[in-house]
């Protein structure tokens, strides 16, 4: 017999057994990894109420500003009673004004002010700041794969046990000068937070969530089988349940009909001449801003297993790239084109958002080399699982051969995890796949 | 790689010339700088076949080990090294002058000045490449810990006196290297490497050589020639004219010259061992002297060009005139020798081992924030390393075209001057993106408003440093017609946040490290005895 795979009740299951370890185990901490819009702010939300609900003051740590004022944001619209304290640094304009019009959020720069407050949320970099007397006995850290075992460091002495929660597949954590020295010690801190946290405590329990709610039935196996190999998941939608349509009839122009192939199939790939090209690359920008453009041109409707069809419109799309430089290049050609409200952003920066089309530019797109940088897998994951519909990817052909020409060269420290899938085959796969959906277009 | 030195390396190649990138020097260069030309026998890691050190560019001491094997003979050789560089940092451990320091007062918990010692000058230590970093680090690491006869009475091979001490000057010399802007001990290559742009790869960079040949050409001859010469040339005995910068030496030296050379020396030490009555031992001790200075003689020949241009390297870059921010940087040097030496004379054990938890951490966060600081004061210290950020949209410069007085809403309105600045850079700016500009050494910073047409006229609103009254203090808002530079770069650090006590570590790093367990030497194995 064939059991059918019901995924509500499966991230039902998977976030009962979450919080029974968090509420009632005996561990001091509980490891989540999500993949992919799983549902992993929701599950954070839902575990601070729960927590608050028992009468345990809360901590929370996220990474980003964005990241906090967000969460706030989900507290108060699922449980506007709930007192909640926003910490804050002492900058210009520490927060998002929507925080204003909450009246059980209060904000303060200082812990103290803060203080018998049932949850708390700030940032890993003020937390750091943050002294304590009598630690939180719960803590959440969202985010905790892209939190540095050092940040980590600063603030594990304000609590006595945690849930951790991210998403082992997006970007890790970076260090602007070499941290060589100390690769393979168990608290390299230069290494993801959760790295170090199992490498010290591999007994903790470790639960993964199954269901990816954000990506459609066409993106969720790829990026799956091509990031997520050993941790498959599923999407919690079906192949037909999401369908992106368009009123204006396409023009028969290379942007117009990748635009058309990623409605139909969920991802288009508009390829454009091989050739080695500046970071900037004009040609490729332009091709970017010009799909964009279209996009918002021919009407778009999204339709999904939300009641109503959505108007594609500006807020619900983004472009992503590798380098700021290039996405300060594509932000001046969209405005050139009279694009203003469009997402444009680096793979760091659109960590944890949601989109109904993304638009890409390949992180190798006309590059002469392969650096480990442009390699990095959580860069291209990043940029491959932001969206609900479709993804464009806009790239320069020959890729596959500048993979080819360039193997990993990273040296091997000892001691160190190895991380599976590496750049090179993750990208490979994701290259093979997005083939199918490819549109040349000389501009 | 950025684009203006893509750029300069065009130029190079075209010109046949390294192009500067600096207009100034942006390391500390001592007065007496010691200069260290180290070479290591193959095959075996870290085994010193001989130097060249010393503070005298015409008479250096010449350091070889005849036999490098010979753990006795290495003993020795670090034993003379010990004597020629640690009365050398002994040199800048006494004069002082009173400087005062942040520290928190264990009672009270409050930050509190105090008065300590701050040594006047520090030591500085100049190897010709990266390599020889490496090396200075390998060498700290395997002396560091040895016992003398002293420390350990019943150690088995005990270690010449002042050695461990040795290690200990050379491990902090080779951590601080890693500090991003630090000149305690500086490579050749890589500080010629930061104020010239050659034609040939970083990689190929690293030869001291070709890097010099690239820098200043002999006459008549394109960098590219002069360099290729360097790297290939050999004599009629097949040996190279401008040997390797070591510490490794070329496989050619090794097979034709030194291997026979170093036969001979142990067939001479074994032929005095056998020697059976005074005259013979006289004769033979005569063949083992002349097989010792023959060894002598070749690490001389190898390590003299090497030497010589170290010292070239030196007289380029003193060309150059220092950067305003350097001293600042050098400060930093100098409290962290004066550091080591307090932790030497209060008897503190060496370096551990590996760092803990908290120790590592807190080094990489000072790392990162002085490589921030590096890279802002760079900028601000020269105008060619301030044009190639302005070339990739993190600064831009230009002629202010209009001022209008605005102020802020507010009980007390302050002032908040919109300036109009002309310019033709493309800085990447966004909706109230801040930039700074350094107002008599402090930066002074305001936020992007718009940007007019078309993208030549940046708007920016003034924020700061405008004083306390009304009106802005006179001199501190940019008037029409000045010339101003804006970067999008903050040009200082804010400290990071106070890491917990390495006995506090917390249960995520595996708690606190606890007492370190004096670790047992490895067994003796039959290789370890020749």
């Amino acid at each position: 017999m064939t059991t059918v795979f019901d995924p509500s009740a499966a991230a039902a299951q998977a976030t009962d057994a979450i919080l029974r370890d968090t509420l009632h185990g005996t561990a001091r901490g509980v490891v989540v990894d999500s993949p992919p819009g799983a549902g992993k702010s929701t599950l954070v939300v839902r575990a601070a109420l729960e927590l608050a609900e028992a009468g345990h003051p809360l901590m929370v740590v996220a990474q980003t500003n964005a990241q906090v004022d967000d969460l706030v944001l989900r507290l108060a619209e699922k449980n506007p009673e709930l007192p909640v304290g926003r910490l804050h640094s002492s900058d210009a304009d520490p927060y998002d004004k929507a925080l204003d019009g909450l009246e059980n959020v209060r904000k303060s720069a200082k812990a103290a002010d803060l203080a018998g407050l049932s949850v708390v949320i700030s940032t890993a970099a003020k937390w750091a700041h943050v002294k304590v007397d009598e630690p939180w006995p719960y803590a959440i850290v969202d985010e905790a794969y892209q939190m540095r075992s050092d940040a980590l460091l600063a603030v594990a002495g304000l609590f006595e046990r945690a849930l951790f929660v991210g998403d082992p597949g997006q970007l890790d954590p970076f260090a602007i000068v070499g941290s060589e020295q100390w690769a393979g010690l168990a608290y390299d801190p230069s290494a993801s937070a959760v790295t170090t946290l199992l490498a010290h405590n591999p007994e903790l329990p470790q639960h993964r969530l199954p269901v990816s709610w954000r990506l459609p039935a066409s993106a969720a196996p790829l990026v799956s089988d091509a990031f997520y190999p050993y941790t498959p998941f599923r999407s919690g939608t079906g192949p037909g349940d999401r369908t992106l349509a368009f009123a204006v009839p396409s023009d028969g122009s290379g942007p117009d009909r990748v635009i058309d192939e990623a409605a139909a199939s969920g991802w288009g790939l508009l390829e454009l001449p091989a050739r080695h090209t500046p970071r900037t690359d004009p040609e490729a920008v332009r091709a970017v801003a010009t799909v964009v453009r279209r996009l918002l041109d021919r009407a778009g409707a999204a339709t999904s297993e939300l009641p109503a069809p959505s108007p594609l419109t500006a807020d619900r799309i983004a472009v992503g790239t590798a380098h700021r430089d290039q996405a300060a290049a594509v932000r001046a050609a969209l405005a050139g084109l009279g694009v203003t409200d469009v997402v444009v952003d680096t793979a760091n920066r659109l960590q944890g958002r949601e989109y109904d089309v993304t638009v890409v530019l390949h992180p190798l797109s006309g590059r002469p080399d392969a650096t480990a940088f442009h390699l990095e897998t959580g860069r291209l994951c990043v940029l491959a699982s932001r969206h609900r519909h479709a993804c464009i990817v806009v790239c320069r052909a020959g890729v596959t051969d500048l993979l080819d020409d360039y193997p990993s060269t990273e040296p091997v420290q000892l001691g160190t995890v190895v991380k599976f899938p590496d750049g090179w085959e993750a990208n490979h796969a994701v290259l093979a796949h997005l083939a199918e959906h490819r549109v040349t277009w000389r501009p | 790689m950025s684009l203006i030195s893509t750029l300069a390396r065009l130029e190079a190649v075209s010109t046949g010339r390294a192009q500067p990138a600096a207009t100034v020097r942006h390391r500390h260069l001592g007065d007496r700088p010691l200069v260290f030309v180290p070479l290591i026998t193959a095959g075996e890691a870290g085994a010193p076949l001989g130097a060249l050190v010393g503070t005298d560019r015409d008479a250096p001491r010449l350091l070889a080990v005849p036999q490098p094997r010979d753990r006795d003979l290495r003993f020795a050789f670090l034993a003379e090294l010990a004597d020629i560089v640690l009365p050398y940092v002994d040199g800048y451990a006494e004069t002082v002058e009173a400087a005062e320091r942040t520290e928190t007062d264990p009672e009270t918990g409050k930050r509190v000045k105090v008065e300590v010692d701050l040594c006047a000058d520090a030591p500085q230590l100049i190897v010709p490449s990266r390599a020889g970093i490496d090396l200075v680090r390998l060498l700290g690491r395997s002396m560091r810990f040895r016992r003398t006869a002293e420390q350990d009475p019943e150690a088995p091979y005990p270690a010449p006196p002042r050695v461990p001490l040795l290690g200990r000057w050379l491990t902090h010399f080779g951590e601080r290297a890693r500090v991003p802007g630090s000149s305690l001990l500086l490579a050749m290559t890589d500080v010629l490497g930061r104020h010239w742009v050659t034609g040939q790869s970083t990689l190929e960079d690293q030869h001291l050589g070709a890097l010099l040949a690239w820098i200043d050409p002999p006459e008549g001859v394109t960098g590219a020639e002069a360099a290729l010469r360097a790297e290939l040339e050999r004599d009629e005995q097949g040996q190279l004219t401008c040997p390797p910068a070591g510490p490794a030496t070329d496989p050619a030296f090794d097979n034709k010259l030194l291997a026979p050379a170093i036969e001979r020396y142990d067939r001479a030490r074994t032929a005095l061992a056998a020697a059976e009555d005074g005259l013979e031992a006289d004769d033979r001790l005569g063949a083992l002297t002349a097989a010792e200075r023959e060894i002598r003689d070749l690490v001389l020949s190898r390590t003299r060009p090497t030497w010589d241009a170290v010292w070239r390297g030196l007289d380029l870059l003193r060309e150059l005139p220092e950067g305003a921010r350097v001293e600042e940087r050098w400060t930093r040097d100098r409290w962290s020798f004066t550091g080591h030496r307090d932790r030497v004379l209060a008897g503190e054990p060496p370096q551990p081992r590996r760092d803990d938890a908290v120790t590592a951490a807190n080094k990489l966060a000072t790392r990162e924030r002085e490589q921030a600081r590096l890279e802002a004061q760079e900028a601000l210290d020269d105008p060619l390393v301030m044009a190639g950020r302005r070339l990739s949209g993190e600064a831009f410069a230009g002629e202010v075209t209009d001022v209008v007085m605005a102020y802020s809403d507010g009980k007390r309105p302050s002032p908040r001057p919109l300036v109009t600045v002309r310019t033709d850079d493309r800085p990447q700016l966004g909706e109230r993106t801040k930039v700074y500009r350094s107002l008599g050494g402090k930066p002074q910073s305001a936020e992007f408003v718009a940007a007019e047409e078309d993208g030549a006229c940046v708007v920016l609103r003034v924020l700061d440093k405008m004083g306390r009254g009304k009106e802005p203090e006179p001199g501190s808002v940019p008037e029409k017609g000045d010339r101003v530079c804006f970067t999008l770069f903050e040009h200082e650090q804010r400290g990071g946040a106070k890491l917990p006590d390495p006995e506090e570590t917390p249960w995520t790093h595996g708690g606190p490290p606890g007492e370190a367990a004096l670790e047992a030497a490895d067994p003796v194995t039959e290789e370890d005895v020749l």
